[in-house]
């Protein structure tokens, strides 16, 4: 099972972490960037399966496929940016952290204007003016 | 792509500070802070190849 792999990734890459710390902490940093990584493309596979769910969906319901693509993305966008932050946070940048963050939430929010704006329109069909 | 690439960056990790700490026993501080350098060098290369593999994958996947 991938979650067996994934911890046991995550173990080795934390002991291995600590035990550069002391000589050369910018070495366990890159091991645990190095471990973090390793751990998303194992996980990478099952999401795609996920995405592929979703999309199959999408043709059999009638909604619009612009806004299931833009969901898509904003999950992507929001992987992304948390796989960033946490690496910064992790290096000790929490500054760089909250950024990264800050550009990630901006970024979903004008990804997703699309979707607000036609929902707005659809509350003001619905709405006796 | 497995637990290989964790375990290279841990030894050059290792090696270089071993290194480290004898050149700076030797008395060749300049030559120690070389060491530090050019194993850092090395393992940056290594990462930076392997993130960009992996938002290759995603961009793929999430189509972004």
């Amino acid at each position: 099972m991938e979650i067996m792999q994934i911890v046991i990734i995550g173990i080795i890459t934390a002991i291995l972490a600590i035990t550069v710390k002391k000589q050369s902490p910018d070495m366990a940093a890159i091991i645990s960037i190095a471990g973090s990584v390793l751990i998303f493309v194992t996980i990478l596979p099952m999401l795609s399966g996920v995405i592929g769910i979703l999309s199959s969906i999408e043709s059999q319901i009638s909604i619009d496929t612009a806004y299931v693509v833009i969901v898509i993305k904003v999950i992507g966008v929001a992987y992304i940016a948390e796989f960033g932050a946490q690496i910064c946070a992790d290096a000790g940048e929490t500054s760089l952290a909250s950024k990264i963050e800050m550009s990630g939430k901006i970024i979903i929010m004008v990804l997703s204007a699309p979707i607000i704006v036609s929902m707005l329109d659809m509350i003001l069909a619905i709405l006796p003016s | 792509m497995d637990i290989s690439i964790v375990f290279q960056i841990a030894a050059v990790g290792i090696l270089v500070s071993v290194l480290n700490q004898v050149l700076v026993r030797a008395g060749r501080e300049e030559q120690a802070m070389m060491t530090t350098l050019a194993g850092l060098i090395v393992v940056l290369f290594w990462i930076i190849r392997y993130i960009s593999d992996l938002f290759n994958t995603v961009q793929t996947i999430f189509n972004l």
